[in-house]
């Protein structure tokens, strides 16, 4: 019997499909960039400063010439682009390297176009960098909140939520007892409570999450204004001047150039998200937890009928997911600023949300998006800094509109957990 | 280790789904509970599993009555089920999938090492050839049945409750199953079978109970004969074939050419169909779910538009239209899943006996709805068409499955067709509906109309077909007379060419391998059923 073999599958070979949205937006972007960096590029000198934060040598500046080095940028992204177009054409893929290799050329020749379009053109690269991670830091925190809930099937809009109240209760307990250790720990617990009525409604209630998800964020929006004017407002002294959490240097690690300053030479919640997050990614891919964790979020009734209990996971984890997105809350008054405002997390809870989509609901993919992220805020506080031609109201957009370039046009269909957003009702 | 049931009698609210049964499965037997969809089986195996508390009786083990609060505490029992729906987290590797529940651990992670050993240690035993690493969405259907089996093993489960599991199957794949089963029960495990398949269950059965609207109809020996478990599991006589006379074909033609279609992720759909359906004839496609026909059905009816070749009905190419230019065209189509493309449920009978002809000058008025007009037809549907409702206003999801389904057939008889194309006509419908469908598509072909019909019960296939097209991975493997013998089928079904299946089957007696071509003589039955619903 030649045939009716069953238990091998059959060898399929597969068709070629030509997809041909990437190679579009890379050409696009690359004519683009040729006119920007290499026509228009400003005929100066763009000087990088590498040393600071260094005591044991004297690293030299940086100097690149604009006009060179957009023009380098824009011929490497043209022949990538058409590189891409023809492998497309043969039905592959762009290898992810020379992706990189293209997204780099991208950002580093627009940074040097806008520095070098500025009226002044000497920046520290440290700064520029530690400020962007800094600025991560409650997109990070979010967005492992949301990874917690989402990966066990719960759909987390109330991020943004937990941040406010997050910041909220950081800056109220902390001014209070005058320390930032309470604070941070009022923050967790803040979050936790916003966390409370997501999981109560949405796991036991079976009310639609983003429903429920959208409504804590307008009543936390409400709540936190309300008391901000009517309390916080009245005795700024006593409850809005939280002191900061500290900072500090790990010896040897601050001293590697540029890289030490920026990752191991910063207030110590900077720290805590390191730990958080390899944490986060131990536990989901490596722990009983993360195996049923993950269960939960995509076939409940497999994980149901081997004995998990999947609500009561599903609430501890939106529960968790709180304390962790809080602690992001308390970045806004525990280490930027020492005071709440109203709305002050101006929505980066839903960039969270983007990162975690862009990330690909993996730990190290929203990690990386939420940075992406954090460079763009940043970008808008370093080029208004010095000076630059592009009207602000634009670059305040900047972030935004990276979060939509990111999750509509480069993500695609992304797949996330199969079971996010429906209520597990049992039998 | 024996299961017993005792007067088990589970309620949701006013229905009664189970009405006390009594039931032992004794160690080192297959033990059948034979019935019709919706007779209660699942829910019966919910309720021993402990997803369901029963409303009344016991459940002993071993003459020690137990009481189950969750499915862990029917596992730790040694209680282990093989669901029909599996319940296999896609994306997981099959060890994460049999170690989930009862990981092991090493400190505070995961210990998959431990599950891979005793995944290969079962699946040697037991020549399952499964490898712990491979993530379980790539895997063949089978191969995923027996990692369900493998998780209840692990768990040292000495009852194994198998829930409908020949209904995704291939005929061979069937017979390796029952070769499993056939061991287990030689190492003295106690298995508990559902089935609706008699051929299936009198080749494997020491003893089988049948019921029926949730009671215990009566027990049967293994020897009875197909018609007798037919009969008990009906509770009538059942005509078991479908009055037909020969095919009188005419010049009307639906031809298909090079209809292909590919997905997404670069894998064929359909490679290269052609085939023809003369007017007057019922081609029925056969073939395990998955393999191509559900695309078949969809790129006629215009829902694929990334398709490409020739669709030509008569001289009027389909390709391209779309659509509802296709309906209008006289094409009628019966989707394979009624609940979610057949029907909107939450509308009315009569408004959905009209959901795709409501813009026609009959049921509509410049833009507002002819309501007189579209409760006349309702009217006329239900009488002629024997729908069972309370009320044409009713939603169309209070009614039972096979009342629903003739909602969407009543449909599309009703217009003058050029074209019928019906996937799962009588997909978890009861017999009765059942033979009523099969009539009505025997009538609209004796009107002379080409009708395409897919079914993956090969029982359905033989009560309707002229022509029987097999499909494997998207390819069309031949097409077989009705007369071709269930091994013959089965053999193309699992990728060999009319030809070669004929071949093999000249040369080699047993070629379906043991039961599958023992019982020639049921080719006839009508038990078109899919799933439980």
């Amino acid at each position: 019997m030649s045939t009716a073999v069953l238990d091998t599958p059959r060898e399929e070979k597969t068709e070629i499909v030509k997809n041909w949205k990437n190679p579009t937006i890379l050409s696009v972007i690359a004519v683009i960039s040729l006119i920007l960096l290499g026509f228009r590029a400003p005929a100066k000198q763009v000087t990088f400063r590498l040393g600071d934060g260094i005591r044991w040598a004297d690293i030299p500046n940086l100097q690149i010439p604009a006009v060179a080095y957009g023009w380098v940028a824009a011929v490497v992204m043209i022949a990538l682009a058409l590189f891409s177009l023809v492998l497309m054409n043969r039905g592959k893929k762009m290898p992810l390297i020379l992706n990189v290799v293209f997204w780099f050329f991208f950002i580093s020749g627009i940074l040097v176009w806008a520095i070098g379009s500025a009226s002044s053109s000497n920046v520290s690269l440290v700064s520029i960098l530690s400020g962007a991670l800094a600025l991560s830091i409650p997109m990070i925190f979010g967005s492992m909140g949301g990874l917690l809930c989402e990966r066990s099937g719960v759909v987390n809009i109330a991020i943004e939520g937990q941040l406010l109240f997050g910041a909220f209760s950081a800056v109220l307990v902390g001014s209070m007892t005058d320390s930032p250790w309470a604070g941070l720990l009022a923050a967790m617990i803040g979050g936790v409570l916003v966390s409370l009525i997501l999981a109560t409604f949405s796991i036991k209630y079976l009310v639609d999450q983003t429903i429920v998800g959208v409504v804590v964020n307008v009543l936390v929006s409400g709540l936190t204004g309300f008391f901000f004017t009517r309390i916080l407002q009245a005795n700024p002294a006593e409850l809005n001047s939280a002191p900061k959490l500290p900072g500090f240097e790990i010896p040897v690690l601050s001293q590697i150039p540029v890289v030490g300053p920026v990752l191991f030479n910063q207030s110590v919640l900077i720290y805590l998200m390191y730990i958080v997050v390899g944490l986060i990614w131990f536990a989901l891919n490596k722990s009983k937890w993360g195996l049923r964790t993950r269960a939960v979020g995509e076939h409940p009734k497999a994980a149901d009928t081997l004995g998990v209990n999947v609500n009561r996971l599903r609430f501890s984890n939106v529960l968790m997911a709180g304390a962790v997105a809080g602690m992001g809350g308390a970045f806004f008054t525990l280490v930027s600023v020492s005071t709440f405002n109203a709305d002050m997390t101006s929505g980066q809870g839903y960039i969270a949300l983007a990162a975690l989509i862009f990330g690909r609901w993996k730990p190290l993919g929203a990690l990386m998006a939420s940075l992406l992220f954090g460079f763009s805020l940043q970008m808008q506080f370093v080029l208004s800094g010095l000076g630059t031609t592009i009207p602000t109201e634009l670059l305040a957009m900047l972030p935004y509109v990276v979060t939509i370039l990111a999750v509509a046009g480069l993500v695609g269909r992304s797949r996330g957990p199969a079971a996010s957003g429906k209520p597990y009702i049992k039998g | 280790m024996k299961l017993e049931l005792r007067g088990v009698t589970k309620k949701f609210g006013d229905f009664t789904a189970n009405d006390s049964i009594d039931l032992v499965v004794e160690p080192g037997t297959v033990h059948t509970l034979l019935g019709e969809n919706g007779a209660g089986k699942s829910t019966l195996m919910n309720v021993v599993y402990g997803l369901y508390e029963p409303t009344e009786g016991e459940i002993l083990i071993d003459d020690q009555p137990v009481t189950f609060n969750g499915p862990s505490d029917a596992m730790n029992a040694g209680i282990g089920m093989v669901h029909q729906h599996f319940m296999l987290v896609p994306v997981f590797t099959v060890a994460e999938n049999v170690a989930l529940g009862s990981e092991a651990t090493k400190g505070v992670s995961l210990d998959l090492a431990t599950t891979r050993k005793k995944i290969r240690e079962i699946s040697d035993q037991y020549g399952f050839e499964v490898d712990p690493d491979a993530v379980v969405e790539d895997l063949p259907v089978g191969v995923q049945q027996r990692v369900e089996i493998i998780k209840a093993l692990v768990r040292d489960a000495e009852v194994l409750i198998l829930d409908e599991p020949t209904a995704v199957l291939t005929p061979s794949e069937t017979d390796q199953l029952l070769g499993i089963m056939d061991q287990l029960r030689q190492d003295g495990k106690s298995l508990l079978f559902i089935s609706h398949k008699l051929r299936e269950v009198r080749a494997i059965s020491n003893d089988i109970t049948v019921i029926r609207r949730g009671k215990v109809v009566g027990k049967a020996d293994p020897t009875v004969s197909t018609n007798e478990l037919a009969t008990m599991m009906v509770g009538k006589n059942v005509q078991l074939v479908v009055d037909k006379e020969e095919a009188h074909t005419n010049s009307d033609t639906f031809e298909v050419k090079d209809l292909s279609l590919v997905a997404p992720n670069g894998v064929p759909l359909l490679k290269n169909v052609n085939f023809t359906v003369h007017g007057g004839e019922i081609l029925a496609v056969a073939g395990v779910q998955g393999n191509g026909q559900t695309e078949l059905t969809e790129a006629i009816i215009g829902l694929q538009p990334k398709a490409t070749g020739s669709l030509k009905l008569g001289e009027t190419e389909l390709m391209g239209k779309s659509t509802k230019q296709i309906l209008r065209a006289g094409v009628g189509f019966v989707p394979e899943d009624r609940s979610t493309d057949g029907l909107v449920g939450s509308f009315s009978i009569s408004e959905n006996l009209i959901l795709d002809l409501f813009d026609r000058k009959e049921f509509s008025r410049a833009a507002t709805l002819n309501r007189s007009a579209i409760s006349k037809n309702a009217d006329r549907a239900i009488e002629e068409f024997d729908i069972r409702v309370g009320h044409k206003n009713d939603a169309a999801a209070t009614l039972s499955g096979g009342n629903q389904q003739k909602i969407v057939v009543a449909r599309e008889l009703t217009r003058d067709l050029k074209l019928f194309v019906a996937s799962q006509p009588t997909r978890g419908v009861d017999v009765g509906s059942i033979e009523f469908i099969h009539k009505r598509i025997v009538a609209e072909r004796d009107k002379g109309v080409p009708v395409i019909i897919v079914s993956t019960e090969l029982d359905e296939v033989y009560a309707l077909a002229d022509r029987i097209a097999v499909f494997f991975h998207g390819e069309l493997m031949g097409i077989a007379p009705a007369d071709t013998p269930r091994g013959v089928l089965g053999q193309m079904m699992a990728g060999a060419t009319y030809e070669e299946a004929l071949a093999s089957a000249d040369f080699g007696s047993d070629v379906g391998t043991g039961a599958a071509t023992v019982e020639q003589s049921e080719n006839n039955l009508p038990w078109a059923e899919g799933e439980n619903r």
